[in-house]
């Protein structure tokens, strides 16, 4: 009998990829959880879509690639990239625009790339921004949070949300959708912060940062942190981004003025912040991969998340954000290697060498 | 530093960047003491058992050889010799399978034991202290001790650092990270006095370094305790650390008790630090003390399909298989067989190969133990790895850019700062076992650097050829050109010779033009054959040069070339040969035609000899000039070509030519003639001088007495002259008399010329002496004449 003849190492953790995936998953929960608790069953309607349609779209692309399907669905990223889509997008957004926006993201972003590992642009944020720019209205249609809803009205039940997403019969819907409180920070250029907290139900209801919001971007910080507790990704890119954001928000605040850029808070526990900073840019793939890298990477995207949402055209920014650092991603690899062992000095990647 | 106290003292440790914790499964194999196993049978000894040169047998098969004895010797200083572990008769000599992954033969010594394990007399060295470090350190060589950590790096290179290098800390290795393995652990526990005696004897003969650390992994609290023990009252330092993977590798150990990093492609010791494992340090402390060659090491024999697990005292050679047996194995059982850990251990093809000096562990797991690896996921950069990694690489990288075979990148990623320890491959969640990428990678790119090396120096050779061939063409044309330039100056010089000599007091005959036209047409006719004979000249100088250089080629060349070179030869001589006759040719030709040039020459015109043409008409020229105006003129032209060679040779010598030599033989032969020219200018106005002074004073009344003196030189030429007409109107016989004594006289000069020539090894000697044969061969046939005449 021969042995079986592998190199080393023999002993293997028990972790895989497939379980890295299904952590992250889970880690949605607290802020699946807010999201639905405050809008309703639109979002677990947009979840159900999206990976369904992202599984579907990763088993044709690999039965095309002549792959083995179960295998490489087993690894649970296509299910990754269709949640934190699923997430992102308004609640009851037909679901034409959910299925285009997660087939997308699967079969444009990622596999015609070569599948897992080889995309260099995050497959969700592409799935986003493909329907942003292409369906401005659905997607900026968001609903209203349950605490500001008049007396005697409800959330959607599930059937009646069945057929607002599938028969476009929005009877009763558009009574639901409203301005989220980064829109409604925009729109209210010629107000003083204060009086836009003190007028608005949305801010003037809330604790910290927008009623509903608030709450949606705390479930999603308690998600990462236990992420990152897992050892799932370490601290650099989310820590960086928050406090780059943080120091932009800080710096262009100006004491609440008409001009304001808006409170720190209301930037940290906006929109898409938490979602972005703990499931969005560290998606490794398609990140920097040195920690020094992903400070940088994570710093950059804080930066354009704020110069978007203040002085660009759209509300939310983290889509772009990541996608503008994505592209810059291998670029920071070659600059940020760290120092090695008996090294005095941390090495170039594109320093050229006689072999 | 107080003696005792060190080790209780809280010593500093650092941190080490990355590392994992696998289980560390060292409890199975420590349930049971040191156990020892029946001798086997048969005990296999590769020559290669340690980091550099395989030793060389030293015996042969039949011999019967005893414990301890050499039986293969080391090969120059990176190399360790072996010795028997038992008694027996050595069997064969043979290729076996080696302990290797691949599995490939190699050389190895097979020993069948005789099962009475009879030992060869030992020296002991019973106070160490007594002898100069110098003299231990080849006591430890050809006790065949290298590295038993698992590397087999001869343990004897390790202790003679260079002669610049102070080494100031002595680390003892006893961290054994590796999950499964407990030898150490064993060791230590068992034999501690004897590790600490080791690390004395080493720091002895290391100079004494100032410290002295035995550095353990904090999960082996019993050797800890015993090392402690046995270390009270030295002043060895015993630092436990965290149990971490990799700790024990030789450059994290350093970082972690000194906060140091050795260089990147430097060893321990350009930091001052010399590590060797606490095995290492025992036997060398045995080999010295009782002079004991080493032929056992401590192994851990572990796996779940192995009924007993624990450590052994094996004999070196031993086959695995044997080792196994004894240890209840199950084969169907076991999944795969690893030498070594399982981080870092190799899996073998197959039980039959022997336990050798670095068999730290045979690891014999089941399936449930270590089940088949899972295929391998794509790689999502997730950096476990990174962060994994105990030298700050970022094997995802490395793993991305070895797949691209980006050798450039791997290189700046720092491809070879990686120890290999696995830990990487250990984390990453999608199975990639990364190390092998890297080994194949590093061995790509050894392969490239070796062949860009081996291509560099081909191409130097090249280029350096092509130049030579370059430089040697240039100095043949370069000799080709002096020959010809000597040859046409030989010729001007003979011609300005006869006309000092001939023309000088010799008026030009009436039939002169008669004369010079005979003799440009004797020349015309030998013009071609004297080329020819030239080039037959260095056709056989060339030939014989080849033939020359073929034989010290053919004296150098190894057998494979030898044929094509001797075969080169025989051609070269061939041609040689060939070359010889034809010049011999050439040169008979040319004498039959000096002698029917001269038959078609009329006597009475031989007689102003073999004047050219050119020469011929300047001597017209000079001959119209007054005597003292044309010896004046020569003597002008004279330094003026003095001057010219004395230039000539200056520039040559700063240009270190070859033709210094020519060059100054020429200027001396002008300086020669230009005195002699002088000499005669001043013999022919010998009688004028005081004459032409007063010639300057025309006013004075001795012009008179003057005159005569001055017309006693003009007679003296007239005289000449009508020596000259004389001869023309001479008697044929008078006239071939004439012309053998200038023969003669010529022949006089060209013999000595000859002789000073042989005697400087002129590379004129040649032309000297076929000009000489000339002559002699005219004198001959001008005797002949005379005869003929008479």
């Amino acid at each position: 009998m021969t042995f079986l003849r592998v190199s080393s190492p023999h002993a293997h953790a028990s972790n895989t990829t497939g379980d890295v995936m299904r952590w992250v998953i889970a880690a949605t929960l607290p802020g699946f959880i807010a999201l639905s608790y405050f809008f309703g069953w639109g979002t677990f309607i947009n979840l159900v879509l999206t990976s369904v349609t992202a599984l579907a779209g990763e088993a044709l692309i690999l039965f095309l690639r002549h792959r083995p399907i179960a295998f490489y669905l087993k690894d649970c990223s296509a299910l990754v990239t269709a949640v934190l889509l699923g997430l992102a997008l308004p609640p009851y957004a037909p679901w034409w625009l959910v299925v285009i926006g997660a087939f997308s993201s699967v079969v444009l972003a990622k596999q015609l790339y070569g599948g897992l590992g080889y995309n260099p642009f995050n497959p969700a944020m592409v799935g986003y921004v493909v329907l942003l720019i292409s369906f401005p209205v659905e997607m900026t249609r968001w609903a209203i949070p349950q605490d500001l809803l008049a007396d005697g009205q409800n959330l959607p039940g599930l059937l009646s949300a069945l057929q607002a997403v599938f028969l476009g019969i929005d009877s009763g819907i558009d009574g639901y959708t409203g301005a989220t409180p980064l829109d409604l920070f925009k729109t209210q250029q010629g107000l003083l912060t204060e009086q836009i907290y003190a007028e608005q139900a949305l801010f003037a209801k809330a604790s910290i940062a927008g009623i509903g919001w608030e709450w949606v971007n705390i479930g999603f910080l308690v998600g990462g942190l236990f992420l990152l507790s897992k050892k799932i990704f370490t601290w650099h890119a989310p820590i960086s981004m928050l406090a780059a954001l943080a120091i932009m928000a800080l710096l262009f605040n100006d004491g609440g003025s008409s001009e304001s850029g808006g409170p720190v808070l209301l930037h940290l526990l906006s929109g898409g912040t938490m979602l972005g900073a703990f499931f969005i840019i560290t998606d490794p793939v398609s990140s920097a991969v040195s920690n020094k890298g992903r400070i940088i990477f994570g710093a950059g995207i804080g930066v354009l998340i704020y110069i978007i949402r203040v002085w660009g055209n759209y509300p939310d920014a983290v889509a772009f954000a990541v996608l503008l650092m994505n592209f810059a991603a291998p670029f920071i690899d070659y600059y940020t290697l760290p120092r090695t062992y008996g090294h005095k000095y941390a090495d170039n990647a594109n320093r050229s060498r006689e072999l | 530093m107080s003696l005792s106290a060190s080790s209780f003292k809280p010593a500093q440790i650092w941190e080490i960047p990355g590392g994992v914790h696998p289980p560390e499964n060292k409890t199975q194999s420590m349930g049971l003491p040191l156990g020892e196993i029946p001798i086997a049978d048969e005990l296999i000894f590769p020559f290669s058992q340690h980091l550099g040169t395989p030793a060389m047998p030293i015996v042969s098969v039949g011999d019967n050889v005893l414990a301890g004895q050499k039986i293969a010797e080391a090969v120059g200083v990176m190399s360790a010799p072996i010795h028997a572990s038992t008694s027996g008769t050595i069997i064969a000599i043979e290729d076996r399978t080696l302990p290797h992954t691949s599995g490939m033969p190699g050389p190895c010594v097979v020993l069948k034991s005789d099962g009475q394990h009879k030992s060869i007399p030992s020296q002991e060295i019973k106070d160490y202290r007594a002898f100069p470090p110098s003299d231990l350190v080849p006591i430890i060589r050809e006790a065949g001790i290298a590295g038993l950590g698992g590397a087999g790096f001869p343990t004897a290179l390790k202790l003679s650092p260079k002669a610049e290098t102070h080494i100031d800390t002595l680390i003892l290795n006893g961290t054994e990270c590796e999950p499964y393995i407990t030898a150490d652990d064993r060791l230590m526990q068992d034999f501690a006095a004897e590790v600490v005696a080791g690390a004395e004897l080493l720091a002895y003969i290391l100079n004494e370094p100032k410290r002295i650390i035995i550095g353990i992994e904090d999960n082996k609290p019993l050797a800890l305790a015993a090392i402690e023990e046995a270390a009270q009252h030295t002043r060895v330092e015993v630092i436990s650390f965290p149990t971490k993977y990799p700790s024990g590798g030789e450059k994290q150990l350093i970082q972690i008790l000194t906060g140091k990093e050795v260089p990147s492609g430097k060893i321990p010791a350009h930091l001052g630090i010399v590590v060797q494992n606490v095995g290492t340090a025992a036997a060398a402390w045995r080999a010295v003390r009782y002079g004991e060659t080493l032929t056992w090491r401590i192994t851990t024999v572990v796996g779940e399909s192995l009924k007993t697990q624990r450590n052994i005292k094996a004999l070196l050679g031993t086959p695995i298989r044997h080792i196994l047996n004894e240890h209840g194995f199950d084969e169907s059982q076991c999944s795969r067989l690893i030498m070594g850990g399982p981080m870092m251990g190799f899996a073998l093809p197959s039980a039959d190969v022997p336990l050798v000096k670095t068999t730290n562990c045979i690891l014999a797991p089941s399936h449930t133990e270590m089940p088949e690896p899972p295929p391998a996921q794509a790689c999502i950069r997730c950096g476990m790895c990174a962060e994994a990694c105990p030298a700050s690489l970022l094997p995802q990288q490395l793993y991305w850019y070895a797949k691209a075979e980006d050798y450039e990148r791997l290189q700046n990623h720092n491809l070879f700062d990686c120890i290999e320890c696995g830990a990487c491959s250990y984390v990453c969640p999608s199975a990639i076992p990364l190390v092998q990428y890297y080994r194949a990678a590093k061995g790509t790119i050894q392969q490239q650097q070796k062949e860009k090396v081996k291509s560099d120096h081909a191409r130097k050779r090249f280029e350096f050829r092509k130049q030579r061939i370059e430089e040697a063409e240039r100095e043949k044309e370069a000799k080709r050109l002096a020959r010809k330039q000597a040859a046409e100056k030989a010729r001007q010089l003979a011609a300005e010779k006869k006309d000092v000599t001939a023309s000088a007091p010799s008026e030009p005959k009436t039939n002169a033009d008669l004369v010079s036209a005979a003799m440009a047409r004797v020349q015309q006719q030998e013009q071609d054959p004297i080329a020819q004979q030239a080039k037959f000249e260095r056709a056989v100088t060339s030939a014989k040069d080849r033939v020359e250089k073929l034989q010290q080629r053919l004296n150098q060349a190894d057998e494979e070339q030898k044929n094509t070179i001797s075969a080169q030869l025989k051609q070269a001589q061939t041609n040689l040969e060939k070359a010889q006759g034809r010049l011999k040719a050439a040169e008979e030709n040319i004498a039959s035609l000096a002698v029917t040039a001269e038959k078609t020459t009329q006597p009475e015109e031989d007689a102003a000899a073999s004047a050219i043409a050119k020469a011929k008409a300047k001597s017209e020229a000079l001959a119209a000039m007054p005597p003292e105006e044309k010896l004046n003129n020569q003597i002008t032209s004279l330094q003026s070509r003095i001057e010219k060679a004395r230039d000539k040779l200056q520039q040559a010598e700063a240009e270190g030519s070859e033709h210094i030599d020519a060059l100054r033989t020429g200027l001396e032969k002008l300086e020669a003639k230009l005195v002699k020219t002088q000499n005669e200018l001043e013999t022919s106005l010998g009688h004028v001088i005081s004459a032409e002074e007063n010639i300057a004073n025309l006013s004075s009344p001795e012009e008179e007495t003057v005159k005569p003196e001055e017309d006693a030189a003009a007679a003296a030429i007239a005289k000449a002259k009508a020596k000259s007409e004389a001869l023309a109107t001479m008697s044929p016989e008078e006239k071939l008399n004439n012309q053998i004594n200038s023969l003669q006289s010529r022949i006089e000069k060209a013999r000595d010329k000859l002789q000073k020539a042989e005697a400087e090894g002129s590379e004129h000697i040649d032309a000297l002496r076929t000009g000489l044969e000339k002559l002699e061969a005219k004198l001959v046939k001008t005797q002949g004449d005379l005869e003929k005449s008479s």
